[in-house]
């Protein structure tokens, strides 16, 4: 950095002589000061204040309007039955790649046939699942944050990904859905990458047709528990 | 990029001839105008919200200093690398030793305006790196050796057919007789070559739609999933933007994102919006080893709080070029450099100055769709405007338009001699139209009448009929009076 010491200031001091500021205004510093600590939200859209019901109602069809799909589960322990049978509809090998996220050690592995793998994505893997940390009802979109629980090759290098989120971790903004991420990781601080997920890989760049799983995904299948 | 902004006349003619680009062009109302017309009447909220954008973006440029250091302090914390940049050059440097450094040989590259502006494609390839372009749209520009016609739809220009000969020179080890008619099958032979690439790149570099302060991330906003894997997989992670990317906190990145990808594509959130902060951390089994974040003045200093101040707002959509009558009639390389449509008529003269790029301003009927399609409220033809007046100033205009704009002026300020001449005018071209209605040719105007005939007046003026018409109200409005007097 000490090789570009020079450009640094040289920006800092041009961007306070055009602003005609010192830089160093208590008045400025503390305004700075409070946007960052207070972070407050702004406006709430209607649609993402609506009732839980209504909110999840949302979540389910901003999703399948973006070309994924969602299957609503009772319990977590019913995930591996669904996964097999998922895959089996789509006439794909039972395989499954998933971190080391500790819900994943609460259901019955053993009682399906899927035949698991642990930790990141190599390239080769066909399906994987994640564990969302929240998602925001608004746009029907996940949060998915990186770590050895869930890695981020998961997100983006298999054709299929299916991802698990607690109905309770559904908000209805993204502001709610940043509350809880930093509720886990702290505040001012995140892990290496958080995913926001809106539906599967897509692209529009031929003719402006719209085309799934350009290098991402090509499947997205949301599970939505209800505890 | 070589700009040939200056010849935008004959880029022009040369578009409208251009029959494979008008279909292509065609795309553009299809693709985007309509989506975003749908978001916008989806969204109740959407103007108040465009207003609370435009003031996050206020807020944040009137405290850049602190915000930019604040940032800084954060990028540092979470162990990534922040260099400052004060010009396209210093910027192609440093990513280049960046990379050579990680003793890289392969770059993948997610889309990045920022990245073209400042040619860094050409740099890091003279010094012998393999360089790709893994958006689909830029991949496509890449193989062609053309620069993007769109800020986020980069190979609009091109037809299906012109991709798929395109797909058959570049790819010759696949099978010749392999279907490539659909779309569906270019998209699935480019993810299968540029998987491998993915893979083995050792650098990735990406743009940033944001750079947020508050925790020190940068923001990217795909819908194919490439900037991610460009981002996710290499060793080093190399990020470059300009300075005007900075925003305070993530509640501001999201509020700002209500407004973006409903003003771009139409979509409600785009695919994937990826928050990354610093390296991978301890115990992560995935994610770059290196983080290092490129920050670009480049003229950025130059525009603030001076007449295009309202410029650094822009969010990068292309709303304004996807709504502007120009930009659909010519496409976007017609405008030369980088950045075409209202928002690049703003911003290229400022970047590559005024005598270069003063075409580009002129470029635009003033019809206004730009900006009120803007999510930030951007005032685009003031903005205009301003360039025009300073391209007048600085000895720009052809001697033609300042002798007409003289005459029109000495006029102007003489109200009778104005309406008389402006009287005359009507009564000569009917004449020259000999009872038609309309003319095949007029001096001083063939390059109206050259594709179009002129429709000859047919009365008088609106100022004289205005004139006649308040006469005989008021003349009404007296009798009136007089019948209602007892």
């Amino acid at each position: 950095m000490s090789a570009n010491e020079g450009d640094r200031d040289r920006i800092l001091r041009a961007v306070r002589a055009k602003l005609g500021v010192r830089g160093d205004e208590a008045g400025r510093r503390g305004l700075v000061r409070t946007r960052i600590d207070r972070a407050p939200a702004g406006i709430i859209p209607a649609r993402a204040a609506e009732d839980r019901a209504a909110l999840i109602r949302r979540f389910i069809a901003a999703l399948e309007g973006q070309n994924a799909t969602v299957q609503r589960l009772k319990k977590r322990a019913e995930a591996p039955e669904a996964i097999a049978a998922y895959l089996r509809g789509l006439n794909m090998p039972l395989q499954l790649r998933f971190g080391a996220d500790p819900a994943f050690s609460e259901m019955p592995w053993d009682e399906t046939p899927i035949e698991v793998r642990r930790g990141p994505a190599d390239g080769a893997d066909l399906t994987s699942f994640s564990v969302a940390s929240a998602a925001a009802a608004e746009t029907g979109t996940l949060f998915l944050a990186s770590g050895p629980d869930n890695p981020s090759t998961l997100n983006f290098l298999p054709e299929t990904h299916i991802v698990m989120i607690a109905a309770e971790d559904i908000f209805g903004p993204y502001e709610e859905a940043w509350s809880k991420i930093r509720r886990i990781h702290g505040r001012g601080r995140m892990p290496r990458t958080v995913n926001l997920i809106s539906g599967p890989s897509r692209t529009a760049d031929i003719e402006q047709t719209i085309v799934n799983g350009a290098h991402g995904p090509k499947r997205l299948h949301v599970l939505l528990v209800s505890r | 990029m070589e700009s040939t902004s200056h010849a935008f006349k004959s880029n022009s003619d040369r578009a409208l001839a251009d029959e494979q680009l008008q279909r292509a062009l065609l795309n553009v109302k299809r693709g985007f105008v309509y989506k975003r017309a749908k978001a916008r009447e989806a969204l109740p909220e959407f103007d108040a919200l465009k207003r609370q954008a435009r003031e996050i973006k206020d807020h944040t440029l009137a405290n850049l200093d602190i915000y930019l250091e604040e940032y800084e302090r954060k990028v540092v914390e979470s162990g990534g690398h922040v260099h400052w940049a004060a010009t396209a050059e210093d910027a192609r440097r440093i990513v280049l030793k960046l990379c050579q450094d990680a003793g890289a040989k392969s770059v993948t590259k997610g889309k990045s305006m920022i990245a073209e502006e400042i040619g860094l494609n050409g740099a890091l390839e003279a010094a012998g790196l393999e360089v790709v372009e893994t958006d689909l749209g830029e991949y496509i520009i890449q193989i062609r050796g053309e620069g993007p016609s769109h800020i986020i739809a980069p190979a609009i220009h091109l037809t299906r057919d012109q991709i798929e000969a395109d797909f058959r020179r570049v790819h010759p080890t696949l099978p010749e007789d392999r279907r490539l008619d659909d779309p569906e099958q270019l998209v699935g032979e480019a993810r299968a070559m540029l998987r491998a690439k993915f893979l083995a790149a050792d650098v990735g570099i990406t743009g940033a739609n944001f750079l947020i302060a508050e925790t020190g991330t940068s923001v990217i906003v795909t819908n194919e999933g490439n900037g991610d894997l460009t981002q996710l997989l290499p060793r080093v992670h190399i990020v470059i933007a300009s300075i005007e990317k900075i925003t305070p906190t993530l509640e501001d990145a999201s509020a700002i994102l209500r407004v973006l990808a409903r003003s771009a594509t139409g979509q409600e959130m785009s695919t994937y919006t990826t928050f990354s902060t610093g390296p991978r951390r301890e115990g992560d089994p995935d994610g770059p080893e290196a983080y290092h974040v490129v920050l670009l003045d480049n003229g950025r200093t130059d525009m603030l709080g001076g007449e295009f101040h309202e410029m650094l707002r822009c969010i990068r959509c292309g709303a304004c070029m996807n709504h502007c009558p120009v930009y659909n009639a010519v496409g976007g390389h017609a405008y030369g450099w980088v950045y075409p449509g209202p928002m690049g008529a703003v911003l290229t003269p400022q970047l590559i100055g005024v005598h270069e790029a003063g075409h580009l301003p002129n470029a635009s009927t003033f019809c206004g769709r730009c900006e009120s399609v803007c999510p930030m409220e951007i005032p685009l033809t003031k903005l205009m405007r301003q360039w025009r007046t300073r391209e007048y100033d600085a000895g720009g205009a052809p001697w033609r338009v300042r002798a007409a704009l003289k005459i029109w002026a000495l006029l102007a300020k003489r109200p009778e001699l104005y309406h008389a001449v402006m009287r005359l005018g009507p009564a000569a071209l009917a004449l020259l139209a000999r009872g038609k209605g309309r003319l095949r040719s007029l001096p001083l105007a063939g390059g109206w009448t050259q594709h179009r005939d002129f429709p000859a007046p047919e009365g008088p003026t609106f100022q004289s009929l205005w004139q006649a018409e308040a006469v005989r109200r008021e003349a009404a409005a007296r009798e009136a009076m007089m019948a209602d007097a007892p």
